[in-house]
């Protein structure tokens, strides 16, 4: 491939790409994102290679491409396959399904009811993917083409018009222009903070100095979240055009992006999307002719936390180690080796193309006032359509939950969200109609964050879950400042006592003074939240402490010290199954009499109400 | 450019940049630290020298070590309640690590924090994690045997691998600026052990008397610093003195 010099054979290679490729022709999605290849995906994607090789040898089938594409998003229902062009979506595929769905669907042209998507409530069944409620009250921006291009392959993004946004913002609009762009229609940086993405661009923009840099975080790391990553899993392309793009908007040549090592997919697209880029003319030197020149190069983070935050990832970028410095003089103005450096998230960066190619009042019609475009989540906990979902700022937390995610599994009652990550809060049940976007979280005593949201049901104990979230930002503060590094270890002994029901009256006093300090005297955002976690949950939840330390209860029925099982004599009928299964045999019983728990010898570990068939296992 | 600062009511003008732990220091305005020193970059790391930085009708929070003089119009206040009531919590938690350090137990006899609240998690420390030694060998010697390990509450500081350090000149600087006396530093037997580090390095011997005088590798370091000092350095701190002192008898002779 020789490298495109202008606009003009861009335009030339789109049309002949798209010209390549038959509408009428079917064609097979697979999903090959995280979630649906540790469920099986890879082996799906095998079988029907091989089957549909075996027949096209016997002439019996025209040419069926199969496109293994990046995460679809409804990881729930993995792996996921879509028959092309009649949006025909299989949910939990597995090899030996595959001889079927050649034969009856792509030679016979019939779906296969028991691989359909069946509503939960209504028991109808859906055929294609877009009337799926999980996708049809979805607003998909970034994740438009996440189920149809092959990220490895940036003739796929070019096919479906990427790549147009960066001849427009290189040829017809000046860097300021640009700028303007980005700041009407109203883009926040999507890494939490949400930090006016076009005002960041115009201070890196004005701060003196020749050389400046641009920094794609990806570094996401909280627990239960991967929209970043399904992002560079899928369209590895948008991001960099948005980069691309940006750059050129504040005069740097070039670029990073700081990927975690732990995220190997992500890095090997990324690292294809920069060679295929670089091949096509529209990364390097002379960028389609234009005169600019931008290279990016590959940071891979070692799995720090807190290389999330902006001053410890260009600490990480320059050699040392992690750590976040103060910010009294901003990124923009002196950030790698000292030069103005404009970071922005992953997603971020996949909304310019968007915005520069449909414009700024487009953009600014989509979501609330202050909070512009789309929000992108990764739904999981105790919700029934686990995954990827893309939504408009400004939705509630109910239509999120409920009609995008399919309410809550296991039936049971809802009890709390947690947004934003492990140093988000966590919203109860009568926030629900509270509109998803930066201020309402916040105000909340929540946060917007990178976009985790997990759900929690009636089982939750939320003293329980307020100590996981604080043990996690134990290990991961970088230490440096006293008060988040021995502030939150002993934020975690206290919490972990009242788990255990040593719980004392002074408790919720020193866990205020503790949130205090670890909030008011540390240094980065992962200290001045780290607290959110408790803070949220003693405002909301301020009960289930109070059962946990005056009555050494668990209402949640979850911390062990605090709960016994016990076997209701009315239900039991003496099956047996529990005594069996018992690891402690501190079961006894005669057949068919009703058993009893020895309570000496039970750890509580719950495989007795597990398997009890007859719900006669209570906690109490 | 000078800018005028106020703190605690009284005006002072610094230099665009100063620090406001700096501007108070010359207002003889006490404000406690214990990871700055004034050889060193700011850190922050101790977050003992919390002030409240008055701007546009706000008061927010700073660390005087860090918090540059950039803009005129600030007030900062070293002893308001916030202020004080912050700085006692985080000595507090100090103090639950490190429960008996001299300069911590002062520290908090001066701010009237009679009772520590919280638990010792794990073994009590003589370490206060500030940092200096590790800055001191690296922004000032530029030797880099020293730094931080591991985060969170495993953090601590250390040689590579916490092996004996093939880099380490044994001058004694990280022991000189430690705040709480932990890093030990002892000369026997033609060895200087620095058991903090788990390291040992050579007395060099004096090219004259024979005696060991100095760790070898420091002397070497030097020389290769600047190559004029080589017949100084090689001599122990007496034999140099005496040398000196023959030839100054020497040229007054010869006057």
């Amino acid at each position: 491939m020789t490298r495109l010099a202008s606009p003009a054979e861009l335009e030339q290679l789109r049309n002949y790409i798209v010209s390549q490729r038959r509408p009428d022709r079917q064609w097979v999605a697979i999903c090959l994102g995280t979630g649906c290849r540790a469920s099986g995906s890879e082996a799906v994607s095998a079988a029907l290679r091989n089957a549909l090789l075996e027949r096209r040898l016997a002439a019996q089938i025209d040419v069926v491409e199969i496109k293994e594409t990046g995460c679809q998003g409804f990881c729930e229902r993995g792996p996921l396959l879509v028959i092309h062009p009649q949006n025909i979506f299989y949910q939990h595929v597995k090899p030996d399904d595959v001889e079927e769905i050649v034969e009856e669907t792509l030679l016979g042209g019939r779906t296969i009811s028991r691989l359909l998507y069946r509503n939960p409530e209504s028991n109808e069944i859906v055929v294609k993917e877009h009337d799926i409620p999980f996708y049809r009250n979805q607003q998909r921006l970034l994740l438009a083409h996440s189920g149809e291009i092959d990220p490895t392959d940036i003739r796929d993004y070019i096919a479906v018009g990427g790549y147009s946004a960066l001849p427009k913002a290189l040829f017809t609009m000046r860097p300021d222009e640009i700028i303007d762009t980005i700041i009407q229609s109203g883009l926040r940086g999507r890494g939490g903070a949400g930090f006016p993405t076009g005002r960041k661009w115009r201070s890196c923009r004005n701060a003196p100095g020749d050389t400046k840099y641009v920094v794609c975080n990806a570094d996401e790391g909280d627990p239960g979240a991967y929209m970043d990553r399904s992002i560079i899993e899928s369209n590895p392309h948008s991001v960099l055009e948005g980069m691309i793009i940006g750059a050129y908007a504040i005069g740097s040549h070039q670029g990073y992006i700081y990927v975690r090592q732990e995220y190997p997919l992500a890095v090997k697209h990324f690292r294809r999307a920069l060679e295929q880029a670089e091949e096509y003319g529209l990364l390097g030197h002379n960028i389609l002719g234009s005169g600019f020149d931008f290279s990016v190069k590959i940071n891979r983070g070692g799995g720090a936390f807190v290389c999330g935050e902006s001053t410890a990832l260009v600490a990480s970028i320059e050699g040392k180690t992690g750590e976040p410095r103060a910010k009294h003089v901003h990124t923009v103005e002196s950030g790698l080796w000292d030069c103005p450096t404009n970071l922005n998230n992953v997603k971020t960066w996949a909304n310019v193309p968007h915005i520069i190619n449909r414009g700024a009042s487009w953009f600014a019609s989509i979501g609330t006032e202050n909070s512009k475009g789309t929000a992108l989540f990764s739904l999981v906990g105790k919700v029934n359509n686990t995954g990827l979902v893309e939504v408009p700022m400004g939705i509630t937390l109910r239509e999120l939950i409920f009609n995008v995610g399919g309410g809550v599994s296991s039936g049971k009652a809802f009890k709390a969200v947690q947004t934003g990550g492990p140093s988000g809060g966590c919203i109860p049940r009568d926030l629900l109609d509270l509109p998803v976007d930066f201020e309402s979280l916040t105000q909340a005593g929540s946060m917007m964050g990178s976009g985790g949201m997990i759900v929690m049901d009636q089982d939750t104990c939320m003293v329980d879950v307020a100590r996981y979230f604080t043990a996690f930002l134990m290990d991961e503060s970088c230490g440096k400042c006293v008060s988040c590094r021995e502030g939150l270890v002993q934020m975690h002994r206290v919490l972990q006592g009242i788990c255990e029901g040593k719980g004392r009256e002074s408790d919720l006093a020193l866990l205020q003074d503790l949130c205090d300090v670890v909030a008011g005297a540390s240094l980065c955002a992962l200290g001045t939240t780290a607290p959110n976690p408790v803070l949220s949950t003693l405002r909301y939840f301020g009960d289930e402490y109070r059962a946990h330390i005056h009555e050494k209860r668990c209402p949640a029925g979850v911390c062990k010290a605090l709960i016994t099982f016990q076997i209701i004599t009315d239900k039991c009928t003496g099956c047996g199954a529990c005594l069996r299964r018992c690891p402690q045999k501190a079961i006894t019983g005669e057949k068919k009499q009703p058993h009893v728990i020895d309570q000496q010898l039970c750890i509580k570990c719950g495989v007795c109400r597990d398997v009890c068939k007859f719900d006669a296992v209570q906690v109490i | 450019m000078l800018i005028p600062v106020t703190i605690n009511g009284r005006t002072i003008e610094v230099e665009k940049g100063t620090s406001i732990l700096e501007a108070a220091r010359r207002l003889n305005i006490y404000i406690p630290s214990l990871c700055y020193h004034e050889a060193l970059a700011p850190y922050g790391a101790c977050r003992l020298c919390q002030v409240e930085v008055e701007s546009g009708g706000r008061k927010r929070l700073r660390t005087a070590c860090e918090y540059p003089v950039l803009r005129e119009g600030e007030t900062v206040y070293t002893d308001s309640e916030p202020v004080l009531r912050m700085r006692k919590l985080v000595l507090e938690l100090l103090l639950a690590r490190c429960p008996d350090v001299p300069i911590l137990r002062d520290m908090a006899a001066e701010m009237g924090l009679s009772q520590v609240r919280f638990e010792t998690v794990g073994e009590p420390s003589q370490c206060i994690l500030c940092g200096l030694c590790e800055r001191v060998c690296n922004e000032v010697l530029g030797i880099n045997a020293i730094c931080f390990v591991g985060r969170g509450a495993k953090r601590h500081i250390s040689t590579p691998y916490e092996a004996n350090s093939e880099v380490c000149i044994g001058c004694g600087a990280c022991a000189y600026v430690c705040p709480t006396g932990v890093i030990r530093i002892r000369d026997i037997d033609g060895r200087r052990h620095l058991r903090f580090w788990n390291t040992t390095v050579e007395l060099a011997s004096c090219r004259l008397c024979a005696e060991q005088f100095a760790p070898g590798p420091s002397l070497l370091t030097a020389q290769g610093r600047s190559s004029d000092l080589e017949d100084i350095l090689t001599l122990c701190p007496t034999c140099r003195a005496e040398r000196v002192r023959l030839q100054l008898a020497m040229a007054h002779k010869s006057k």
